[in-house]
């Protein structure tokens, strides 16, 4: 097995990822410790989706559970979903309103803040059995996270020496959720997909604009984006994080036949859709942005696309699988006819997205080709070798490289051989 | 036609509708709504919560002759051939020619290589009336227990 000191890096500019990275069950066990128990903020939720005191919800951050809850004095807190007593899993629900957290198996009692407050025959009975005399229940608390919301979005940390969720957002990435969580949101609802892949190859996924008009056939079909559209990615300074962004109707029908000529059919006039009532852009920020893929090291994801809205955390279930919690959303001061139109206009994306669904196949095509070939390497070249920079165009996969060079040296692996 | 034949052809309907899913004549299997009809999948999670999010929705016939087209020449999807298992159809009501109905089924899917999944079990809940003698759909709601999409939701449920 290898671990992470022992993956290969052929060169240092990123080019390269070894596929063991993806396979390897100790590198595996290695990124809980280090990333999602790191010095990393994890997404939890979205503060909409715990108004009341009391509200909580159930997460996973990687693969650790855990228990998201609104307090009595409105701050937003988070624990281990585990009894300090026997481990059991504290709350089973996705979601619901609770005044204390109470164990099913041994009713063990904790507070909104993680307290414990109450056992059960405490001091026994008849004066026999129960815990030590020295016992104070103050002494135990759920093993909690440092939480930070930005702009309603939730997120936590194992760290102690973690920097502020701000600096680690950085200035581009507060822009970027700034822009869409604008005003308050109002929850939409829910969908949920297993697609049976390593994690990172879905990070990979969402840092690579290139994909979006190759492998989603129904934006080129139909003509909805093209990569010869404006756009581009920007990332933060430390190249963790990334945004593509593209804006609607900034090709023509000529560009596009030049630039995918000599390929399979890709880009085809010949096809339109009866209802486009699903393309329509309701135009609702300053700019013309019609797509925002915004990629947040190491488990979220917030999409614009026109004009359905949401946020897809990352929660893994080992080497070869993970979980996309997708959560949409539109705006408290929508009417019916926009909430429909943000509704229908999810059909482009999620698990029966008809711009979306094939990312999960090309995830499990390369996790299953790969097992065996762990010596060898992903070739990441488009966009340019070298530096990592913000480029204003979207043939390129240049933030892959960037999440992997955070990774790197989150992982604590020994430098590179020599530059490529 | 007699109420009892009337029943027999609501539910050879549902019956019409998991066949020609599973052989794929998905174009025909459009022709079992009417022009207004509605198709929507909800996740069962969505439904208990109060959340007005589908997995699939398509509030017309023209969207459902495009989500159709889409799978044909836009999608990729994951290789399989669906096989529906349809329980007993209820009609819990069929006042003034408006038949509502609820069944159960569960979906299977198998890979090219002849490995098969339990891939959703849903609940129908649907709105049948007769057009021309026929009955057709004016609503269908399926609503997914399996609503931890293994892979993605690409053909019909």
């Amino acid at each position: 097995m290898a671990t992470a000191m022992s993956l290969e890096w052929p060169v240092d500019d990123f080019t390269r990822i070894p596929f063991a990275a993806y396979h390897d069950d100790e590198v595996y066990v290695e990124e809980q410790e280090r990333i999602f128990r790191g010095p990393t903020w994890c997404y939890l939720g979205l503060e909409a989706e715990i108004p009341n005191a009391g509200d909580f919800v159930t997460t996973l951050v990687g693969d650790t559970p855990i228990l998201l809850n609104r307090q009595h004095d409105g701050a937003v807190s988070a624990f281990i979903n585990r009894c300090m007593h026997r481990g059991t899993l504290l709350e089973r629900e996705c979601r619901g309103n609770a005044s204390m957290h109470t164990c099913l198996y041994h009713q063990w009692s904790y507070d909104l803040g993680g307290q414990l407050r109450a056992i059960p025959f405490m001091r026994g009975h008849n004066g026999e059995g129960g815990m030590p005399a020295d016992f104070e229940p103050s002494s135990i608390s759920l093993d909690s996270m440092h939480v930070d919301v930005y702009n309603g979005v939730i997120f936590g940390s194992f760290s102690d020496s973690v920097e502020p969720l701000v600096d680690y957002l950085g200035p581009t990435v507060r822009a970027d959720i700034d822009r869409i969580f604008n005003r308050p949101i109002k929850l939409l609802g829910y969908q949920r997909q297993r697609i049976f892949g390593n994690w990172k190859l879905y990070n990979d996924n969402v840092r690579d604009p290139n994909h979006g008009a190759l492998l989603h056939m129904f934006h080129a079909t139909f003509g909805l984006y093209r990569p010869t559209q404006t756009g581009g990615i920007r990332m933060d300074e430390r190249h963790r994080h990334s945004t593509s962004y593209s804006a609607m109707g900034t090709s023509d029908d000529e560009d596009d036949a030049k630039a995918f000529a000599d390929t399979k059919k890709v880009f085809d006039e010949g096809f339109h859709l009866r209802d486009e009532s699903m393309l329509q852009y309701v135009k609702e920020y300053p700019d013309d942005v019609s797509l925002i893929i915004l990629s947040v090291f190491p488990n979220l994801v917030v999409q614009q696309i026109t004009n359905s809205l949401c946020t897809r955390q990352i929660q893994t279930v080992g080497p070869g699988e993970l979980e996309l919690y997708w959560t949409y959303f539109g705006y408290e001061d929508d009417d019916e006819e926009m909430t429909r139109h943000r509704l229908n206009q999810a059909n482009l994306v999620g698990p029966g997205g008809l711009i979306s669904m094939e990312d999960g196949e090309a995830v499990e095509l390369v996790q299953r080709a790969v097992l065996r070939e762990q010596d060898q390497h992903a070739f990441v070249e488009i966009g340019g070798k070298g530096d990592i920079v913000d480029q204003e165009y979207l043939v390129t996969e240049m933030p892959i490289r960037g999440f992997w060079s955070y990774y790197y040296e989150l992982m604590g692996i020994e430098p590179a051989a020599e530059a490529g | 036609m007699t109420k009892l034949s009337a029943r027999d052809a609501v539910a050879s309907l549902l019956a019409e509708y998991v066949h020609l899913i599973d052989e794929d004549r998905l174009e025909d299997w459009i022709e079992l709504f009417v022009e207004d009809g509605t198709y929507n999948i909800l996740s069962r999670e969505n439904v208990d919560a109060g959340y007005p999010l589908e997995l699939m929705s398509c509030n017309s016939k023209d969207m459902l002759r495009d989500r159709i087209l889409s799978l044909r020449e836009a999608n990729l999807y994951n290789l399989h051939h669906a096989k529906h298992v349809l329980g007993a159809v209820a009609v819990l009501d069929s006042t003034d020619g408006v038949w509502t109905l609820q069944a159960n089924c569960s979906v299977y899917q198998t890979n090219r290589q002849g490995r098969t999944d339990l891939f959703a079990v849903a609940t129908y809940r649907d709105t049948v009336v007769f057009e021309d003698g026929a009955p057709r759909f004016k609503d269908k709601v399926v609503v997914v227990d399996t609503f931890a999409v293994a892979r993605m939701l690409s053909t019909p449920i």
